[in-house]
């Protein structure tokens, strides 16, 4: 039995990581809110005082904010159902008897690996730049007319280039979970002459159940902060067509310095990830357990 | 019994999976091939793969044009520092919630990780004031503080799953044998923690060597990590591309052969110990 002595050792022993952690959220957050009711922009020091909700109504009302809440929602779907698809496919084809499966593994696990500023510009020069990317001279060769992926279709792009930093990570995590899975099971069902499409929906798909929500949330909680890809590749250009909520925050306070504009943003995006969260913890409070 | 796989069916998977691993992989074949080359050869039309003139050239304009290894220092420095520092106020609280578990400590927990959806934009704005405020702005100490707060919960949460899984038992025993609290730390729990805290540390670096949120907005020059200084290529440098592929190939070098060692330890470590 723990004495007392022993559990207020024990509280002791957490406070410094719930004290540096509170901290951490709440000062900051505090202040946040505080900005978002003032006046105040580091470009006007005469603009000061009590601002009511002029700048929530302003950030709201701007309409770079629902294109940016809409490609917020784009990205985070197209990027998990890519990589969630894709890293099904890519564990079950990886699990099964191969030759080299190791060096297999190492090399699909990469991308996760690499900084998120040099993806960036690895595929924005390299790959997708419109004269001497790779892509160009494939699309050249094979007769077609070079597409200018940034300027074009930057949202699309993003989501690309963030999908294939993604798939590693749903690929690992799936992979091990199935390697969980009980081959007895597996052959009995197979003897029993059950269809390779009844094993996967049945006895595959239930199993990844739980990493698949694992998955699903971790990649949420990083792919609402997506800000390097964009930062390095097209600055949320052309226009909003690839500003996010994060970059939007971004460049109204350090770009534009409206401080007090930047932390409505920064309030609402904090609301909006509660709202998301709220969901997903639901699920992994299950997974977890 | 062992399944029986037909030689045919074998190859044609191993074909398959090979070819996508090495799609998925090009673009960093691609950049490190491209480090070696001069810049004409880099852009040469088409493209060459392997039949060019392998040379450093590259490595070394990049050192004596923007001294690159002080930036490396940096990104060593602050992914470093920020996971000892981390550890050394997580390995307390992961102890004691795992042997000492009280009434809270499930909530305690849960919380730990919901702030990890605060969106960072969230509280930018007033840790950038205050950062300029107290002069810390393209400080290493700044990073190195806000790194280590970001990924505390994921340390935490990552010791914690390893220290329960040591038998409380052996505790109790060595307790009851008298062992001082000193010797029960260093011949009991020393040993069979060590692993977990050195997945947990290998883990820890990698995350804070990539990161770049924090990095990015909080460093301009002197304490800029390799994430700040390769986004200084996106523009118009990045159009070199043998020096950028060089740059970059020495940025991710190190994590790369971190990460393939250490492919279960990412797995528990990101997922929180829910996948093993």
């Amino acid at each position: 039995m723990a004495t007392q002595h022993q559990r207020s050792l024990a509280r002791l022993m957490v406070a410094p990581s719930v004290i540096l952690l509170f901290a951490w959220m709440i000062v900051p957050l505090a202040m946040t809110l505080w900005f978002s009711f003032q006046r105040y922009n580091l470009l006007d020091p005469t603009q000061t005082g009590f601002a009511g909700f002029i700048n929530y109504t302003y950030f709201l009302g701007d309409p770079g904010f629902w294109t940016a809440l809409w490609n917020t929602l784009l990205l985070v779907g197209g990027v998990l159902a890519v990589t969630v698809a894709g890293g099904i496919a890519l564990a079950l084809l990886i699990d099964q008897p191969i030759w080299g499966q190791g060096v297999v593994r190492i090399l699909v696990i990469a991308p996760f690996l690499v900084m998120p500023t040099v993806s960036a510009l690895v595929w924005k020069n390299m790959l997708m730049n419109p004269t001497n990317g790779l892509f160009a001279y494939a699309a050249q060769s094979l007769g077609f007319q070079p597409i200018d992926f940034l300027a074009e279709i930057p949202l699309l792009s993003i989501i690309i280039i963030v999908a294939w930093q993604w798939l590693p990570f749903a690929t690992l995590i799936l992979l091990t979970s199935l390697q969980s899975l009980d081959s007895e099971q597996m052959e009995a069902a197979e003897m029993d002459g059950a269809s390779a499409w009844s094993r996967f929906r049945f006895l595959i798909l239930p199993h990844l159940n739980r990493a698949i929500t694992v998955v699903i949330l971790i990649e949420t909680i990083f792919l609402l902060n997506v800000f390097a890809e964009i930062l390095v590749t097209t600055n949320g250009g052309p226009g909003y067509e690839s500003t996010n909520l994060t970059y939007l925050v971004y460049s109204l306070a350090l770009l534009q310095f409206d401080v007090g504009g930047a932390s409505a943003g920064g309030i609402v995006a904090v609301i909006l990830a509660n709202i998301v969260a709220l969901f997903l913890m639901r699920g992994i409070g299950k997974a977890l357990d | 019994m062992a399944r029986k796989v037909s030689t045919t069916r074998k190859a044609v998977m191993t074909a398959l999976a090979w070819g996508i691993a090495i799609v998925i992989f090009f673009p960093i074949l691609w950049t490190i091939l491209t480090s070696f080359k001069t810049e004409a050869d880099a852009i040469a039309s088409p493209p060459r793969f392997l039949d060019f003139d392998w040379t450093l050239q590259s490595y070394a304009e990049v050192q004596s044009r923007s001294n690159y290894f002080s930036h490396f220092l940096n990104s060593v420095i602050i992914a470093l520092g920020s996971t000892a520092v981390g550890l050394l106020v997580a390995i307390p609280a992961a102890w004691s919630m795992a042997f000492q578990p009280a009434r809270r400590t499930r909530d305690v927990l849960m919380w730990m990780l919901s702030t990890k959806m605060m969106p960072a934009v969230g509280v930018l704005i007033p840790i950038y004031i205050l950062f300029q405020r107290f002069g810390l702005l393209d400080s290493r100490v700044g990073v190195l503080v806000v790194l280590m707060l970001i990924n505390l919960p994921i340390i935490v949460w990552m010791l914690y799953t390893y220290f329960r899984e040591i038998p409380a038992e052996i505790l109790e025993a060595a307790r009851m044998d008298g062992a001082r609290l000193w010797d029960e730390i260093r011949h009991v729990l020393a040993p069979m923690a060590v692993p977990g805290i050195a997945s947990t540390a290998l883990l820890n670096v990698i995350l804070a060597w990539n990161e770049a949120f924090w990095t990015l907005n909080l460093t301009t020059a002197n304490a800029a990590p390799l994430t700040t200084f390769i986004a200084g290529y996106s523009s118009p440098e990045g159009l070199f591309y043998a020096k950028l592929s060089a740059a970059s190939t020495m940025a991710i070098a190190p994590i790369l052969i971190l990460g393939w060692f250490s492919q279960k330890q990412l797995v528990r470590g990101l997922t929180f110990g829910a996948v093993k």
